[in-house]
């Protein structure tokens, strides 16, 4: 049976993949909500805020990223709520498959969509005059982070799709981490920040992963900022997975 | 051993609890290879507790159960292999169209030719025109015969179908016997739980009545009729059921409506 691991999982990633592609609204909505806060930095706030870098659009580029991550994950608790309650989880569950292939399908299903939203949004910040020097070797790195990030937030939203009680509820986890890049070198430098605030907003993973991003877009020497980053990502995944797995054991047996 | 190759499923003396709420009290019956059996009871009597012992999807507290001669709980794999489980409610995928999901369902089985047994399936319960359209604009009774359709797929020799008729409407309800009949007929063993007296007396080879955790009663049709008083003879004049009146007045029987039948339904939804 396990030699069915890879095949099983392949065959319900198309699935969820179809979803994707019949209701690219979720795709558009994942992509808008960070492009209208996009704007109105750029234009609105823009204008007010001292940086030190040449452009705006190019300083908040890497936050905007997460936020885009951080609301696009909430549609793979969405959809994995769903599965649950109409009762296709509990069909796959009574089929000779793997079983841990019904989760993977979601999660590397949320990476795709993800990416295709990350796409739009650096889509929109170019025609709005962000420009990089970065190489490929600077963007693969840049990927990698973004799809880092993107799986170790994902694996939280299995945990909240598992235990979610309701509709609602299934998405609600994912403001907290929308709202996180605001309180971190995102939008503004932290030092200017009152000191509790600047404290946290230093030691919270967005800060690291942001600057990291920022450092290999602008070109500059990357500093100890893209291992902190990394120990994050890989430190929140490895729990949410754990804790994921508890939960869904939990639920099958 | 030679029982075992004779019953499909056996289950002796199954508990199960919910916290304080004993459902099952220990549970014993038997399903003969190739038959229909009913498990009828009430609502919350714990039908749906033993289907779902059964299929592995929930742990037993006391007791065993097995599929096929399989144990579910020392060799669950196994059983998923030969058990196919229709719960309670129909559980088709609404985004894909009825084939996808046959096809779905084909390539997790691991059958040769997904398609060609999709197209197959969907010949046999009368869904082939409506094949490539959504599920979500299905009616309840196409919904439901996609439904069981799919636990067809890579021939199970034991399906397990959870109240398959309730919430239907009298016209798709005599659908879904059709095909439970069918598949009988075909050879496979057939678990069956409704709260619906006719239709267990339409289906079932043999009938257990579930209640208070406890089987009370096992037997067939006949033996059950035996247990109560026997039968007087009495003149009454017999008034058509509503059920027979709004077969008549709506027109079509189950047997030629077809896949079109979803602005009947959505009528019949409403009528009543």
């Amino acid at each position: 049976m396990t030699t069915h691991v890879l095949g099983d999982t392949t065959v319900l990633l198309g699935r969820s993949l179809r979803h994707i592609t019949r209701s690219l609204d979720t795709i558009i909505t994942t992509a808008i909500m960070p492009v209208a806060i996009m704007l109105l930095f750029v234009y609105v706030f823009g204008g007010a805020i001292q940086t030190g870098a040449d452009s705006y659009v190019n300083y908040m580029l890497p936050g905007i990223l997460l936020i885009t991550i951080a609301s696009g994950i909430s549609y793979t608790a969405y959809r994995l709520f769903m599965d649950m309650k109409s009762g296709i989880f509990e069909r796959f569950q009574s089929m000779p498959i793997a079983r841990s292939g019904v989760l993977w399908a979601h999660v590397l299903t949320s990476l795709v969509a993800n990416l295709i939203s990350i796409g739009l949004v650096v889509l929109v910040a170019l025609l709005m005059g962000f420009r990089t020097g970065a190489d490929v070797l600077a963007w693969l790195a840049v990927a990698g982070i973004l799809i880092l990030f993107t799986l170790a937030l994902t694996w939280i939203a299995v945990i909240a799709g598992l235990s979610a009680k309701s509709v609602d509820g299934a998405g609600a986890f994912s403001y907290p981490l929308i709202l996180l890049p605001f309180i971190s070198s995102a939008f503004v430098p932290t030092a200017t920040m009152p000191g509790p605030v600047r404290a946290f907003a230093e030691y919270q993973p967005v800060t690291s992963i942001v600057n990291t991003i920022r450092d290999l877009f602008i070109r500059q020497a990357i500093g100890t900022d893209i291992w902190i980053a990394l120990a994050w990502c890989v430190g929140i995944l490895i729990v949410a997975y754990v804790l994921a797995m508890v939960i869904y054991r939990r639920r099958i047996s | 051993m030679t029982s075992q190759h004779v019953q499909a499923i056996r289950v002796r003396g199954l508990e199960k609890s919910y916290k304080k709420l004993h459902v099952l009290r220990g549970v014993d019956f038997d399903v003969r290879r190739g038959s229909i059996f009913a498990l009828l009871g009430s609502n919350g009597a714990g039908k749906t507790t033993v289907v779902r012992i059964v299929s592995t999807l929930l742990r037993a507290d006391a007791g065993t159960a097995s599929v096929n001669g399989f144990d579910v709980a020392a060799r669950p794999a196994s059983v998923r292999e030969s058990i196919s489980l229709t719960g309670q409610f129909a559980a088709v995928d609404e985004i894909l169209s009825g084939r996808e999901n046959l096809v779905l369902v084909a390539h997790l089985r691991h059958v040769k030719d997904p398609g060609r047994v999709a197209d197959e399936l969907l010949r046999r319960f009368d869904l082939a025109d409506a094949a490539t359209r959504k599920v979500s604009t299905y009616s309840g009774g196409m919904r439901r015969r996609l439904d069981i359709a799919m636990s067809l797929i890579g021939s199970p020799p034991v399906i397990v179908l959870d109240e398959p008729t309730t919430g239907l409407d009298p016209q798709a309800r005599i659908e879904v016997w059709q095909a439970v009949k069918e598949l009988a007929a075909r050879g496979t063993t057939v678990l069956l739980t409704t709260q619906d007296l006719d239709e267990a007396e339409q289906l079932a080879d043999r009938i257990a009545i579930l209640h208070g955790g406890r089987i009370i009663v096992n037997g067939t049709l006949t033996e059950l009729k035996e247990l109560l008083p026997p039968a007087k003879v009495e003149y009454v004049k017999k008034q058509p059921s509503l059920e027979e009146v709004f077969l008549a007045i709506v027109g079509d029987n189950a047997a030629n409506s077809g896949t079109d039948g979803g602005t009947d339904k959505t009528t019949a939804a409403t009528g009543r």
